[in-house]
């Protein structure tokens, strides 16, 4: 056994260039799975962790106003374990030293003792407990750098009010911390915070009454009958409807988040584990076919089968091994920055990256099926190979002139390109497999490509095209139209748009969607309703425009009549013809011309907000003229909410089209140095004989990187379509609530997939030429 | 000695030819002085044990390798002195050769293997007339695994020749085949050098093969011991293996 010990490290040694590319494509696959599974360990468990520590609901209700005493009624109902009411107001804050508006929401906290559900983290200082005291969110603390002790200002219900920070806390509500409306968390514009409760519902005439609701249920109990009752019990006090969890913004985004991260967990690691068990199959395969003598000889001394086995699965183990250690620290590595990234977005008491044995052991368990799956076939070779074999002379390999050849050799062709195309066609299957692999890089190097591209489309499709405003004024309550005029006589105002919003369910047979439904004018100008082609439409008299994701959702085309149950006022169930449908990337509405709505809510033409285009060298004294106004609850600036979300893509996908590069590189560079060298290897005889009869250096590099261009050649097209593929999956994968990525390809995404792995191949080819270079002809042709 | 032995006659002279390999510490000396003439047509056989520098010189004579100190002169050109670019021209212009392993590329048929010289010589003959000239017309679409050793032999010499070379170097063409073919492959060599008038030097360990040459040469740890002339060379089918 030493003996065959000391081959296993020459042969290791011998092929180590080859080695290491293919730990490499390991390594990456397995970078890719230990990346996602231990963060997806990470927030599940911080998740889980917090939501058990604070109580968090299951169900949640708002509504307009109830009383108190309802609520021993409702704690009857079955299933439900634990209620907790709350008075919850959106208010406007500012914070010295910050010009901006800044939109806040007040939450209450029970006069004596904890919440009962979604308890608040101290993480410093004391709960508020005099009347002006407040607990603020961790992230909008440490975005204006608050401290327990200082002091910002509320406009709450019109009415100044100097308020003193007493704690800095975390909430399982607000985890991923969301303004309304808001695409991306923004914490210097929205922060939320926590007030005792009898100075909340004071200033808001809710005295004795609560508008927000949270619902524990019993262990295993069926949500379901829980929320018709509620909804039947708190209709008369202008519930919006009762929902689960998975309506609740904060965890419906970790949870979608949460969903990404195991799609990512599986499907890269698969691709180029695949890819690892394919360039083991051919390296050891072709190692194998060198040393049948070898081994028959070995047969003859009597070796046994087992030990010949496990000679060369130990081979594909050490190059698993290296792949995986290799694979686990990158990973390690990558995940500590994920997790950073992470901790930007979701707001945990504790989060904790811990490397789980189990993770480590799937790992290695996936790489080693790989490496198994992909040498199973040459071992079997090797298992059946008799001794005698050692006493016969190795044949020449054997070519034929099939189908395929007769039609892609042309006369015209030559000899040495003959040569090139007969040795693809003579092992078509490792030549169709080398194809698929490049292709799979240039595949992957698209899709990165086209995810860029996508988002970007998108923002201009956003903000070009639907959201001409530049300013968004929200109102602290329904006012009527004549409030517009006052705006719009404000100096720097250039033109003004109002617009009603209201909570929704939308119901179609059996699918139903909580969203809102937007009053605008019949022909809006600041805020586009945008056709296939991005034509603008007008909003018809009568009837509802729905988002196509939302349409599609429910199931309706136009001339569909869907029932809307208006959560506002008299909660109406209304029911509705779809009129037509809008392409529309970001969120998920209904329009309906604002009179119209109006007449359906029963009330005069009132309004919840006002779109504004102002003068750009105005806009700051406007802004602070407007602040002052107490009938204003938020005003946002268009430019700043682009910034952020293209600051989000920077940080989040940038990061990822780098490891796609990186990856897609490394495979591409796996399989055509592995080709190109074993081309060579196998080769080199053949080689050593046209530099003989007299050809140039660089005719016969050509026999050589012909072939490995030729296959790059056919994988480029083949990678166009699987990107295709890819993208066309990962869009529809990323059909969110949140946005939807428009499936647009861009030219220069197909350049880039081609000149990614042109690139590879220039690269491996130059180092396996350099390597032709130094081939000795004369020791070439001695051996047979 | 040929009868005519002008200098123009002279296709090959090599004047203390030495070929050293450095192996760690130890220096083999290959060749320890070699001075050697090779006449226009000229059938020579060179003979010696293992080891002795045979394959050494013939391969400094194609080409395939440079001397270490000494000079070659062939025709007018000092090929002891000539670059890689050079030597890649002479190969393909001058020089045929024929291995003990045929060295036939497997991807190719014996048609495409000889094409692949025509297509780069100056002045060749067709492949066809190549193949004609070793009996193989007949075969001339079969790949190297489809084809006998001695076949696979007769496509290499074909290749070899088609070129029209001036020079034909041919190292153990027999040593991997049995004797009936060997004699049939060493039939075609001694034709191939009486039609064309090739300059043939061939390796052999077989000393009856001598009999077919004009000149047989000795050597000895790399050193040429013996020169021998035959006037009256036996043709291949006269000798007895
Ligand atoms: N590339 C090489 N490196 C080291 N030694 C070599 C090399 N080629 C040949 N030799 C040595 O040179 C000597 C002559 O070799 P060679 O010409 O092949 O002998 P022959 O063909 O007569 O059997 C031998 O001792 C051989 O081992
Ligand atoms: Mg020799």
């Amino acid at each position: 056994m030493q003996a065959l010990q000391r081959k296993l490290w020459r042969d290791l040694l011998a092929m180590k260039g080859q080695i290491l590319a293919i730990a490499a494509v390991i390594g990456a696959g397995v970078m890719v799975l230990f990346l996602a599974v231990t963060t997806l360990d990470m927030l599940e468990r911080a998740q889980q962790r917090f939501y058990q520590q604070a109580h968090f609901g299951d169900v949640f209700v708002d509504l307009t106003r109830a009383p108190e005493h309802l609520l021993p009624q409702l704690q009857l109902l079955p299933g439900v374990q634990q209620l907790q009411s709350s008075v919850r107001a959106p208010v406007r804050l500012e914070v010295a030293g910050f010009d901006d508006p800044i939109r806040g929401l007040m939450l209450s906290l029970p006069e004596q003792g904890l919440p009962r559900l979604n308890q608040l983290v101290l993480l410093h200082g004391h709960l508020p407990v005099a009347a002006n005291e407040v607990a603020i969110t961790e992230p909008f603390a440490k975005a204006h750098q608050l401290q327990p002790g200082d002091h910002i200002t509320a406009v709450i219900q019109g009415r100044l009010q100097r308020l003193q920070v007493s704690a800095i806390v975390l909430s399982p509500e607000f985890i991923y911390q969301l303004g309304p409306a808001d695409l991306l968390p923004d914490y210097h514009r929205f922060g939320v915070l926590w007030m005792p409760r009898r100075a909340l519902a004071h200033a808001f005439q809710m005295d004795g009454a609560f508008n927000h609701l949270s619902v524990s249920l019993q262990r295993g109990a069926n949500p379901l009958p829980v929320l018709d009752a509620l909804d039947l019990l708190l209709a008369p006090y202008g519930s919006r409807g009762s929902y689960l969890r998975a309506e609740q913004a904060s965890h419906r985004f970790l949870t979608e988040e949460l969903e990404q991260l195991s799609v990512m967990a599986w499907f890269l690691p698969l691709l180029f584990l695949g890819v690892a068990a394919f360039l083991l199959n051919v390296l050891i395969g072709r190692l194998v076919r060198n040393q049948l003598q070898q081994i028959a000889v070995l047969k003859a001394f009597g070796y046994s089968h087992n030990s010949l086995l496990l000679h060369y699965l130990q081979l594909a183990c050490v190059i698993v091994v290296i792949g995986v250690i290799f694979g686990i620290g990158l990973g390690l590595w990558a995940a500590t920055g994920l997790a950073e990234l992470y901790a930007a977005y979701f707001h945990f008491p504790d989060m904790e990256l811990r490397v789980q044995l189990r993770h480590l052991a799937l790992a290695l368990l996936l790489a080693l099926l790989a490496a198994v799956v992909g040498v199973f076939n040459v071992l079997r070779q090797v298992a059946r190979l008799q001794p005698a074999a050692a006493m016969r002379p190795a044949v020449p390999p054997q070519f034929q002139r099939g189908l395929a050849e007769k039609m892609l050799l042309r006369p015209w062709l030559g000899q040495l390109n003959r040569i090139i195309v007969r040795n693809l066609l003579r092992y078509p299957g490792r030549s169709l497999l080398s194809v698929l692999g490049i292709a799979l890089s240039s595949a992957l190097l698209l899709v990165g490509s086209f995810q860029f591209h996508a988002l970007n489309t998108l923002l201009d499709i956003q903000y070009r095209h639907i959201l001409r405003m530049d300013t968004q004024l929200m109102l602290s309550e329904t006012s009527p139209e004549r409030i517009l005029a006052e705006i719009k006589a404000e100096p720097g105002v250039l033109a003004v748009e109002a617009f009603r919003m209201v909570p929704v369910r939308l119901h179609y047979q059996r699918t139903s969607y909580r969203t809102v439904l937007q009053g605008l004018e019949a022909k809006p100008q600041l805020r586009r309703l945008l056709d296939q082609e991005l034509t603008p439409i007008e909003l018809p008299a009568e009837g509802l425009v729905l988002t196509r994701y939302l349409a599609d959702y429910l199931g309706v085309k136009p001339g569909d009549r869907v029932q809307a149950e208006l959560m506002e006022g008299a909660n109406r169930l209304v029911e509705l013809p779809v009129a037509a449908v809008v392409d529309e990337p970001v969120g998920v509405s209904g329009y309906m011309e604002r009179r119209a709505l109006n007449r359906l809510l029963r009330e005069g033409p009132a309004i919840s907000g006002v779109w504004l285009l102002t003068d750009p060298l105005k806009r700051t004294e406007l802004q602070q003229r407007l602040q002052q106004r107490p009938t204003i609850a938020g005003i946002s600036q268009m430019a700043d909410i682009e910034q952020q979300l293209r600051n989000y893509i920077a940080d989040t996908l940038l990061g990822m089209m780098a490891i796609l590069l990186l990856m897609a590189g490394s495979i591409t560079f796996a399989v055509i140095y592995n080709n190109a060298r074993i081309a060579l290897a196998e080769r080199s005889r053949e080689l050593a004989t046209l530099r003989v009869l007299g050809f140039e250096r660089y005719q016969v590099g050509w026999v050589l990187a012909g072939e490995v261009l030729l296959l790059t050649l056919l994988a480029i097209p083949l990678g166009w379509v699987l990107g295709i593929g890819f993208a066309w999956s990962l869009q529809q994968a990323l059909t969110m609530d949140l946005f939807r990525l428009p499936f647009v390809l861009e030219p220069a995404s197909f350049a880039l997939a081609a000149l990614g792995v042109l690139v590879a191949t220039a690269l491996s080819l130059s180092l396996m030429l350099r390597r032709f270079h130094q081939l000795d002809m004369i020791s070439a042709l001695k051996t047979e | 000695m040929p009868a005519t032995t002008k200098s123009q006659d002279i296709v090959f002279s090599a004047h203390q030819l030495t070929r050293h390999y450095q192996m760690g510490d130890v220096l083999i000396q290959a060749l320890r002085g070699v001075d050697l003439t090779l006449y226009r047509g000229e059938f020579v056989v060179l003979l010696g044990a293992s080891g002795s520098g045979k394959s050494t010189l013939l391969n400094i004579l194609g080409g395939l390798d440079t001397a270490s100190s000494g000079e070659l002169r062939y025709g007018d050109a000092i090929l002891s002195q000539a670059d890689d670019t050079a030597l890649t021209r002479y190969r393909r212009e001058q020089v045929g050769f024929v291995f003990q392993f045929y060295n036939l590329i497997p991807s190719l048929t014996a048609l495409e293997n000889v094409a692949l010289v025509t297509d780069i010589s100056p002045s060749p003959m067709s492949p066809q007339e190549a193949l004609a000239m070793v009996d193989l017309s007949e075969r001339s679409n079969h790949f190297p695994s489809q084809l006998s050793g001695g076949e696979q032999q007769r496509v290499a010499i074909a290749r070899a020749i088609a070129k029209k070379p001036r020079v034909l170097l041919c190292d153990e063409p027999t040593g991997a085949l049995d004797s009936k073919t060997g004699s049939k492959v060493m039939a075609v060599l001694h034709q191939i050098n009486q039609q064309l008038g090739t300059t043939t030097l061939v390796i052999t360990h077989n000393e009856a093969i001598a009999a077919m040459a004009d000149r047989v040469i000795r050597l000895k740890d790399g050193q040429i011991v013996d020169i021998q002339h035959n006037p009256n060379p036996k043709s291949a089918s006269e000798l007895s293996w």
